[in-house]
């Protein structure tokens, strides 16, 4: 088994509220980060695939299929979008660092056909990140 | 769903290493240049691996806020800036960052429950780290398939 990872960026904006909170817990719980108007990162994100090398081309997935799929079903959704009012599936759940690796994850996992997903993994900044390996 | 959320922390700190258990030569040649007597410091960045489910209502395997207070607290003002050699865990065992990343561990392993904790990575400088993720047979990160 051969792991590959793929790197890509994207800048987007978000803020992070819960409608059954009071305002005051909206406030406390997110803090800075439930100001309505939002906030923007400089995402980085790493998609790693695993698989067997395929002794005809040596890959494990053909990098070019894997960067449109990325381009296609990540980039051009959520890059320079304001998360919580763009991307369907922030209209009823909180953009976090997690939930976004999950969209991704859910986003690319069908895509994919010669190699399996192992890991999204997704920058917030370079201090903060989140793994999804796709578990339950 | 279980996410992994993994935050890094830097401080600043002095030690030298240093075995009583050597002599003086043995000390030299194990230790190089980290044996003067007069210590050196690095820039230390940590590495903290959580993971949990991510809670439904506020979208996070944790709350940052919690964790970075803990942190703060518990790890940083404890080895910010401090000679690692005076401090009461260093006493008997040397501050390598092998055994200072298992301190770590060992801290917030005992004092934060708001989420499991995976693994400490500590970076002693940029070409040197060190993962300790408890006392079972694990590597950590280097463990590829998660739940094994």
């Amino acid at each position: 088994m051969v792991y590959l990872t793929r790197k890509a960026e994207f800048s987007a904006s978000h803020y992070y509220h819960n409608p059954d909170f009071t305002p005051e817990e909206n406030r406390r719980v997110f803090g800075k980060c439930n100001n309505p108007n939002g906030h923007g990162h400089n995402y980085t994100l790493e998609v790693t695939v695993k698989g067997q090398v395929d002794p005809r081309s040596g890959f494990v997935v053909d990098l070019k299929q894997l960067k449109e799929i990325m381009h296609r079903e990540v980039l051009d959704a959520m890059d320079h979008r304001f998360l919580n009012k763009e991307v369907p599936e922030f209209l009823h759940r909180i953009p976090t660092t997690e939930n976004i690796a999950i969209a991704i994850w859910q986003r690319l996992a069908a895509k994919l056909a010669s190699a399996k997903l192992h890991r999204v993994r997704v920058y917030e900044t370079p201090d903060l990140f989140v793994d999804f390996f796709g578990e339950l | 769903m279980k996410a992994h959320l993994s935050r890094r922390y830097l401080f600043s700190a002095s030690h030298r290493l240093h075995s009583e258990a050597m002599s003086e030569d043995e000390n030299k040649s194990t230790y190089g240049k980290c044996n003067n007597p007069y210590g050196h410091g690095h820039n230390y960045t940590i590495e903290v691996t959580v993971s949990g489910p991510v809670d439904d209502k506020t979208g996070m395997v944790c709350n940052l806020v919690d964790l970075d207070g803990f942190i703060e607290r518990e790890v940083l003002a404890r080895y910010g800036h401090e000679n690692l050699n005076t401090l009461r865990e260093f006493s008997q065992e040397v501050p390598t960052t092998e055994n200072l990343c298992i301190q770590i561990y060992e801290i917030v392993q005992r004092g934060f429950h708001e989420a499991h904790l995976e693994r400490v990575r500590l970076e002693e400088t940029m070409m040197n780290s060190f993962e300790y993720a408890g006392r079972a047979e694990s590597a950590g990160s280097f463990d590829r398939e998660p739940g094994q």
